[in-house]
């Protein structure tokens, strides 16, 4: 057998990425965990199980070979993903049915580990919030494992296995929800953020969301580090927030008593956790830096548009599923120059000579 | 993964002035050096084999057609073998001694299929053929400095060993205004420019200045990459006060490619499809400027090089100065034998050497490394699936889309390969080096493109049948339409003839009748 050049290689793979990837969501997820208590690291086993149990079902029923795409590491992270996007007080089935529909229906049906035509974990979470929109959107006050209230431990399994909910939970609006809810009321936008709305406490994470959305600046150090580590560049994840915060600043400019600012859009939401560890999904975003900066620029005004005028509160999972969509078409349109050809690709005229 | 890791450094330092003439590349990657392993010792001179096996073809183009018998007496430097055709070199004998063989010999190339070789068995006295060098090479016009490189067969030493005359002439007829060395040496492991450069730069210095005069270039720059500080500063000290630009480059791989020395030291491309001399630019290898030396005011043909011996199973790596046609195993017995089994053997670097089949394999013009690699330094895994990470995207130093590439060849289509720039592929492997998937794309590309040059040769085949066939069809037609005219013409004379016959018949009896 004669190898083929290079003889040398980066010492990269795939496991490697996805473990990358896992362990800057790792210092978020562990605070949701604090912030939402047991119910919330249930739901976060549940999905991880069950998305293994399902790829390796699904393997072997195409028999193909189950070790390998499992070790990767990919079907986890899409778990993952999709478990810090839920209610932290969800019933166990619905993990269970976002995990099985994620790994099955959104990435093994299209062929596996880098066919898939849209996010798995958005397009589980899309699924879900169609077909069960009471679960989706009941969302919990922050109550931290260190609290007196918060539940125990046998109380989680109780809450997340059996749907009992303790009376000191207490069910809350999101941000993005209680706003949409009490505009579309006819209040004014000043009334309604008032008291509700200190940008400082969410961007730590004292709020009612799922885990993924909670904590702005954990989420921001996990992005960075994966720009840092190579992993991803800074391409999507900056002309997202840039494709909303910029329309939502000119909106606001127009009229303050109408439309909240960038900030509020910024840090609310999934927004942070959908530009830096969702978009970013390498299978189903754009390849080229230019098509990278439009894919992030639309999916951060989708964004936008849907949570300011669409039937949804929030908006990330949808507008990067219609970007994905539009990814092989922007791939067609956005490629990088290439050497000794101009854009159009045809030949350089030699510079300086006739 | 590092890729592209010191764009940002050098664009840095051009904003802030410090390096404000250089340019930079898209894409790149850093494998691991690994270079300390031989830069060090000083070259030494391999210990002359008995025999050497000396290929008749060593650069691109025909091969040499060899000029001795078996049994002939050869002194070093010798013609053993002209070169045929007008992009060929000479061969010449490597050391003093008697043709023993003249037959076939496994090549330098992975399939090891035998080539034609000259063997020689060293009479041990290394004995140079008299020689008559000019007394001042700088006087000598630029068609009999390109001739004298000619007849003494030097060829691109950075690896492709294409020979260097031609490309002096065809640069001469192109005008020339800037003539680069390329002292870049990207590839991991190969120290033998760093040490040629360190220990010998006066005289790469006078062959640059030779190369100069053959083709009329004004700017001479020599781009080294910045992980080679000493041999910087020795081509620095050579060149002071004359017309040589020792210019530092940042070390990123394949910054000895010569599209990417190119731009940047010029910040110029060169066209799709065309040449550097398109542009006004002429590479060549450091390596080839001191072959050039030593033929110029020596008379010595090129008939040894400098070969980095490394890998991490040789026990004591460095440069040797080794007669072409020394065996591979030569070499690695000189730098004291293998301390384990080689996982792989390569010929030149890890980034676009090829692979050995064993150790009995000549060295040659074009050779620039021999490594001994473990199996921790390749590392070698099985391909998964393409995840679109782009890192190959942002990897590519042409600003080609690697992964898009590779989906058409896995699709059957390498057509298809071709509208995303398979042909402008350099084969420089920074994709596969990067893939986390593993994925070998650029055996994929170079593959694809095998495959449609010999689609292109069985489309020129066939239509050269078909023309043939339909060129005989019509000859057909012809003869046949020939002959029937011709029957025609026979049967009409014939018929002529009957009638003028029958009428002089008629005539005849009609006279009779009247003389009746």
């Amino acid at each position: 057998m004669i190898a083929h050049s290079p003889h040398a290689h980066a010492r990269t793979s795939v496991g490697q990425v996805m473990a990358t990837v896992m362990l800057a969501l790792t210092p978020a997820t562990l605070f949701g965990f604090w912030l939402y208590g047991w119910p919330a690291i249930n739901l976060w086993v549940v999905s991880l199980t069950v998305a293994a149990l399902a790829e390796a079902a699904t393997l072997r029923l195409m028999g193909r070979p189950v070790g390998g795409a499992l070790m990767d590491g990919s079907g986890l992270l899409t778990a993952w993903l999709l478990a810090v996007s839920l209610p932290p007080w969800a019933p166990w089935w619905l993990a269970a049915a976002g995990s099985v529909f994620a790994v099955v229906a959104a990435k093994q049906v299209f062929g596996g580990l880098g066919q898939n035509l849209f996010n798995p974990a958005m397009a589980a979470r899309v699924m879900l919030l169609i077909s069960f929109p009471l679960e989706m959107t009941r969302w919990i006050a922050p109550l931290p494992l260190t609290a007196a209230a918060a539940p125990g431990f046998l109380d989680g399994l109780a809450i997340t296995f059996l749907g009992v909910v303790p009376a000191d939970g207490v069910t809350s609006a999101t941000l993005l929800g209680h706003v949409k809810t009490d505009l579309d009321r006819g209040f004014g936008l000043e009334q309604v953020l008032a008291g509700f709305y200190q940008p400082a406490a969410m961007a730590w994470g004292q709020r009612p969301g799922s885990l993924g959305e909670t904590s702005f600046l954990l989420l921001l150090a996990g992005g960075a580090a994966l720009i840092w580590r190579r992993i991803i560049t800074w391409h999507i994840p900056l002309a997202m927030l840039a494709g909303a915060a910029l329309p939502a600043l000119l909106a606001h400019q127009l009229s303050p008593g109408q439309y909240p600012g960038a900030t509020y859009h910024l840090l609310s939401g999934g927004l942070i956790l959908g530009a830096f560890f969702i978009a970013t999904d390498p299978v189903s975003s754009p390849n080229s830096a230019g098509g990278q900066l439009l894919f992030g620029f639309a999916c951060g005004l989708l964004t936008w548009l849907i949570r300011t005028w669409g039937g949804y509160p929030e908006g990330v999972a949808f507008a990067v599923m219609l970007m994905n969509a539009a990814t092989p078409v922007i791939d067609r349109y956005f490629r990088p120059r290439i050497y000794g050809r101009d854009r159009k690709g045809a030949p350089l005229a030699p510079e300086g000579r006739p | 993964m590092n890729t592209a890791g010191s764009n940002w450094f050098t664009r840095l330092t051009a904003t802030l002035g410090m390096n404000s003439h250089l340019h930079t590349f898209p894409g790149g990657v850093h494998p691991e050096g690994r270079k300390d392993l031989s830069a060090e010792p000083p070259i030494r001179l391999l210990p002359l084999p008995e025999r050497l096996f000396v290929p008749l073809q060593q650069h691109i183009g025909a091969p040499a057609k060899h000029l001795v018998q078996v049994g002939e007496a050869v002194k070093k430097g010798q013609l053993l073998a002209g070169s045929q055709g007008a992009i060929s070199a000479p061969v010449h004998a490597p050391t003093s001694g008697r043709v023993i063989a003249i037959g076939d010999f496994p090549a330098p190339h992975p399939s090891g299929l035998p080539v034609a070789a000259v063997t020689i068995e060293a009479d041990g006295a290394d004995a140079w053929l008299d020689v008559d060098p000019p007394s001042d090479p700088f006087s000598l016009s630029p068609e009999e400095i390109a001739a004298r490189v000619g007849a003494a067969g030097i060829v691109g030493l950075g690896g492709a060993a294409f020979p260097a005359a031609v490309k002096l002439n065809l640069s001469r007829k192109s005008e020339i205004s800037t003539l680069i060395m390329n002292g870049g040496e990207c590839e991991p492991y190969l120290t033998c420019d760093d040490r040629l450069m360190r220990e010998r730069a006066r005289e790469i210095v006078e062959g640059i200045r030779l190369i100069a005069l053959a083709t009329g270039a004004r700017t001479l720059l020599v781009g080294i990459e910045d992980n080679k500080p000493e041999a910087i500063a020795a081509m620095s000290a050579a060149a002071q006060g004359g017309p040589v630009q020792v210019t530092p480059v940042p070390a990123l791989y394949p910054m000895g490619s010569e599209k990417q020395m190119i731009q940047v030291l010029t910040g110029q491309e060169v066209p799709a499809g065309g040449r550097a001399a398109d542009i006004g630019v002429l590479v060549h290898n450091v390596g080839t400027a001191y072959a050039v030396q030593q033929a110029l005011c020596h008379g010595r043909p090129l008939v040894s090089r400098i070969v980095t011996v490394s890998g991490g199973a040789v026990i004591a790596p460095g440069n040797l100065e080794v007669p072409v046609g020394a065996l591979a195993a030569d070499l690695i017995r000189a730098c004291g034998g293998l301390r384990e089994d080689p996982a792989r053997l390569v010929l030149g670097g890890p980034m676009m050497g090829m692979q050995m089949s064993g150790l009995e394999i000549p060295i040659v013009k074009g050779s620039s490394g021999v490594l001994a690699l473990t199996a921790r330094e390749v590392e070698s895994t099985r391909p998964g699936p393409c995840i679109r990470c782009s890192t190959c995207v942002r990897a590519c130093p042409m600003g080609l889309l690697p992964l898009e590439m590779a989906a058409r060849i896995r699709a059957g289509d390498p057509a298809g390969a071709v509208d995303w720039g398979l042909k402008d592929c350099i084969a420089c492997g920074s994709c596969s080096y990067v893939c986390p998937s593993h994925i070998p794309l650029v055996h994929w590309f170079n593959h694809a493109k095998g495959d449609l040059a010999a689609r292109e040769r069985q489309k020129l085949r066939n239509e050269a049948t078909k023309r043939l066939a339909e060129e005989r069809s019509a000859r057909m037609e012809r003869i046949a339409r020939e002959r029937e005219e011709a029957a025609r013409q026979r049967a009409a004379k014939k018929a002529a003839a009957e009638a003028a016959k029958k009428a002089a018949a008629e005539a005849a009896s009609s006279q009779q009748e009247v003389t009746a």
